[in-house]
């Protein structure tokens, strides 16, 4: 009697951190097709898909404690590793992004600080219009 | 084909609706990536693209009740980050290894 309540529990916490998970990956999905420019797709993808792979591994973790003997850990490896590398790879996106000049809704940083940041071995795109005001004769 | 190992009903439910969301954000993930207007768009669409592919792998290991395919996400996640690494300093410096 006791473990059949214990099943029954366990099976709804796992569901219900599975349905909050795949819910969470979707919406970070769908605010990548649905936001209207880079910098605002950054976001979703980098927070609500990470928050929703960590809730999927947190009930995998959850099912396989409970079935197997022994804590399962092997969830918390990939889950550790994705939350660490999400804003790393967020970051050098973004980093492209300003380094290719790509249009911002609510407009870029000053052209003097963009260039402050390419770095020496790197070439602003040639089609960045700022570039082309100097070079005018007359 | 083999029998699947016996789960309850409202975690087999609850599977079912999480492979279909997940699939569903697979598919968006690749619609940005076909429609990006951007080679940074295309680099997060890739992102989001193998975290999901992590997802749904946890998914269907839940749903064997196996631990068979913890090894190819890990493999997913790890080379993914390293994928949108290298394409990303790519743009930036146009060169990987400097």
């Amino acid at each position: 009697m006791t473990t059949e309540l214990t099943t029954l529990l366990v099976e709804i916490f796992v569901a219900l951190l599975i349905l909050i998970g795949a819910g969470f990956t979707l919406l970070g999905s769908f605010g990548l097709v649905r936001l209207r420019d880079l910098y605002e797709r950054l976001h979703t993808p980098t927070k609500a898909t990470t928050l929703g792979v960590g809730s999927l591994l947190i009930a995998s973790a959850v099912f396989f404690t409970w079935r197997e003997p022994g804590v399962s850990l092997h969830e918390v490896l990939v889950a550790v590793f994705l939350f660490i590398t999400a804003p790393v790879s967020a970051h050098l996106i973004a980093k492209a992004a300003l380094h290719q000049r790509s249009p911002s809704r609510s407009g870029l940083p000053p052209e003097t600080l963009l260039e402050k940041h390419d770095g020496h071995g790197a070439k602003p795109r040639p089609d960045a219009e700022t570039k082309q005001k100097p070079s005018q004769p007359g | 084909m083999n029998e699947l190992p016996e789960t309850g009903l409202i975690l087999n439910l609850a599977l079912a609706v999480g492979f279909l969301l997940v699939t569903v954000a697979v598919l968006l993930s690749l619609w940005r990536l076909l429609i990006g207007p951007d080679q940074p768009d295309r680099i997060l669409a890739l992102d989001t693209l193998y975290v999901n592919t992590v997802a749904l792998l946890v998914l269907l290991d839940i749903k064997l009740a196996s631990s068979l395919y913890f090894e190819a996400a890990l493999l997913i996640a790890l080379f993914g980050f390293v994928g949108t690494v290298a394409l990303a300093k790519f743009l930036t410096r146009g060169d990987i290894i400097e």
